[in-house]
């Protein structure tokens, strides 16, 4: 069995109270925070223990912490981000609905380790459940002492509120967060000024993801050193994977980074398979702005060694032949699926939600989509597969924030592994429509593969 | 787009200002507006919909102009700029959910209900609509129901069937 540091105690009936989460050690985190350290020691184990952001970044917490402005006299804002609505992506609706007191432990801690007196978790509004979750967990630890004034005797004040969202994806990039938290529309801001100087209200700002707060508690209970050891090289710790697709168990698991891919997605401890006996095709590692992988690739690097669940070894071979770790939306594809048909679901996404500030975002996701959806329903041209490649490189790094290059970069990989299949349906636009270009030989885990672009 | 024949005028009741007085009580003093999406949140839990009386209203409590409620409302997809059925049944579209049935599954609502996307049905009873993205990718496919965005997960015909026929009875 793998380590467990956040999803330990998930099954022991009650843990979403305070009460049963206190009996399995709860709130440790926050005594010892506040009665022995001091917030720059947290910050400190926290750098220690290698914690890179969950949200999709992967950029080091505790640097982050560290960058956080602290002018005398003006407050400073912690924000969770619980908009989670990257597709694939489910991990933080699973731990706040179980687990709630994890968050709210590790948002204190946080918050004490930054100096903000109040502190915000924006969930997405379609997490009606969820909210009401935390605003119960909140209330029973504001009544244990945990929150509001003088916490513990210490003389730290904290408020902590959940604000809902409204539907936008956007709204996870976290300037935009940020603005819709200030009641506006989720238009991204031009960074600099990073929220490190200027974030809510002006002021100096953390955004961190759900799972980053989270596990700084087990990191302030056993020390950032302990933390450290567990996962592969820079890739320390465990992390949630959102396991969805065509698999025999889907759901969130927590792996300790490192682990093979293929032993994630074949073994019975993890996801047990493909469902309905059928083989593997393709995977997309980390929510679907990654590349997307065909399955000899998802598992093997190309010089043949297995491919890891790690940071590293994910993105190895750059986009050539690697992936991202993202935030750990692990969608698995079976042998019956369409990979045009998938390419132009999620185009059709990104220009759902594109805030429409930048032309080449707004302009672009629309016109792959189109051209898509042309090659979809058989009335594509074969010089339609090179304007995808075209209006994706376009897009990509032209743009305020990063939904352009999170829409351009699945439409590059698709074509770049899969482009026979593009073809295919050029070339058979009534074949298309009726059946599936199969498996091809992508199943087949390749000695080398070959890459075909960049 | 906004319509502005519906003018009904509209009153909140003392509970509901009570609740938008709890909720502008957590943003530092002059930043009101920060309550602008619970409350149309809110808002929409006890109309439906909101209706530019409605958000009118809303702008008059927090000191906003009205337009700073218009351009949020239409921003956000959960926001309904329309009258919608009782029950708006909402199911995800995205690739996760497709990889397991989900748009076969929207055909069969259309058929069931006998309405199109985001058309209200006869009764007054059903609306549905294609949505992005739940954040239950593993369990799908899955559909919500405001105002409380319940989920139902790892649906099939039969389940949706049940479900309708549960609501029609309720
Ligand atoms: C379009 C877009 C959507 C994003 N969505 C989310 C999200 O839903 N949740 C999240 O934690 N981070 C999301 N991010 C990343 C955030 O901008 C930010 O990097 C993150 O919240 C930082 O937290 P971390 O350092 O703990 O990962 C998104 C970024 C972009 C560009
Ligand atoms: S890249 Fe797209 S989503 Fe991001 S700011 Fe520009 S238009 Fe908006
Ligand atoms: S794709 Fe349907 S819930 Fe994520």
């Amino acid at each position: 069995m793998s380590r467990k540091l956040l999803l330990e105690h998930i099954n022991v009936p009650g843990i979403h109270t305070l009460d049963v989460y206190r009996q399995k050690g709860g709130y440790r985190a926050v005594e010892k925070a506040l009665k022995t350290l001091t917030p720059d020691e947290v910050v400190e184990e926290v750098k220690k223990s290698g914690l890179r952001g969950r949200g999709g970044a992967g950029f080091p917490t505790g640097m982050k912490w560290s960058f956080l402005a602290k002018p005398e006299g003006v407050a400073r804002y912690l924000v969770c981000n619980a908009d989670e609505s990257e597709p694939g992506t489910f991990k933080d609706r699973y731990l706040m609905t179980h687990i709630p007191h994890a968050l709210i432990e590790g948002m204190i801690v946080s918050s004490f380790a930054l100096g903000a007196k109040t502190s915000f978790i924006y969930v997405r509004g379609e997490m009606m459940p969820q909210i009401r979750i935390l605003e119960k967990a909140i209330a029973e630890a504001k009544n244990a002492g945990f929150l509001g004034k003088n916490i513990l005797g210490t003389g730290y004040d904290l408020e902590l509120y959940v604000q809902p969202g409204g539907g936008a994806y956007i709204c996870g990039e976290e300037t935009a967060l940020l603005e819709s938290l200030e009641g506006k529309r989720g238009n991204p801001r031009i960074k600099p000024p990073f929220p490190a100087i200027a974030g809510l209200y002006g002021c100096p700002t953390v955004v961190n993801n759900v799972e980053s707060i989270a596990a700084v508690v087990p990191i302030i209970n056993d020390g950032g050193d302990e933390y450290a050891k567990v996962g592969i090289g820079r890739s320390t710790g465990t992390k949630l994977i959102s396991a969805s697709g065509n698999l025999v168990r889907p759901g969130v698991y927590e792996i300790e980074l490192g682990l093979p891919v293929e032993e994630f997605i074949y073994s019975d401890e993890w996801c047990g398979g493909i469902a309905n006996g059928k083989r593997l095709k393709a995977t997309v590692a980390g929510g679907s702005s990654v590349p997307v992988l065909p399955a000899n690739l998802s598992i093997k690097l190309a010089n043949g060694e297995p491919r890891l669940m790690s940071y590293e070894s994910l993105s190895e071979g750059g986009f050539a032949t690697g992936t991202m770790m993202g935030s750990g939306g692990f969608i698995a594809f079976d042998e019956d699926q369409c990979m045009v048909r998938n390419t132009w679901n999620f185009s059709r996404f990104y220009h759902h939600e594109s805030c429409g500030q930048c032309s080449p975002c707004r302009e672009g996701t629309g016109w792959m989509e189109k051209v898509l959806h042309r090659i979809e329903y058989g009335h594509g041209k074969m010089s339609d597969i090179d304007l995808l490649v075209d209006v994706a490189k376009k897009i990509e790094g032209n743009t305020i924030c990063p939904l352009g290059d999170a829409a351009a970069w699945p439409v590059a990989s698709a074509i770049r592994h899969f482009r026979d299949e593009f073809e295919w349906h050029v070339n058979n636009p009534q074949l298309s429509l009726d059946t599936n270009y199969g498996l091809a030989n992508y199943a087949e885990p390749i000695a080398k593969a070959v890459s075909t672009e960049n | 787009m906004l319509k502005v024949e519906e003018q009904q005028p509209v009153e909140f009741s003392s509970a509901l200002i009570e609740k938008f007085e709890e909720i502008v009580k957590r943003y530092p003093e002059g930043k009101q507006k920060s309550a602008l999406l619970p409350v149309l949140h809110e808002v929409q839990a006890v109309l439906g919909w909101l209706s530019p009386a409605a958000m009118d209203k809303i702008a008059e409590y927090l000191s906003i102009s009205p337009i700073e409620v218009y351009e949020v409302a239409s921003f956000y997809s959960m926001y309904f700029l329309k009258p919608q059925g009782k029950y708006v049944l909402e199911v995800c579209r995205t690739g996760p959910c497709c990889l397991v049935g989900a748009e076969k599954l929207m055909g069969h609502i259309e058929k069931s209900l006998g309405v199109k996307e985001n058309e209200v049905t006869p009764d007054g009873l059903f609306s549905w609509r294609g949505v992005e993205c739940l954040a239950a990718c593993g369990y799908g496919p899955v559909l919500q129901i405001g105002p409380e965005y319940t989920f139902y997960e790892n649906l099939d015909e039969k389940k949706v069937d049940d479900l309708i026929q549960d609501l029609r009875k309720k």
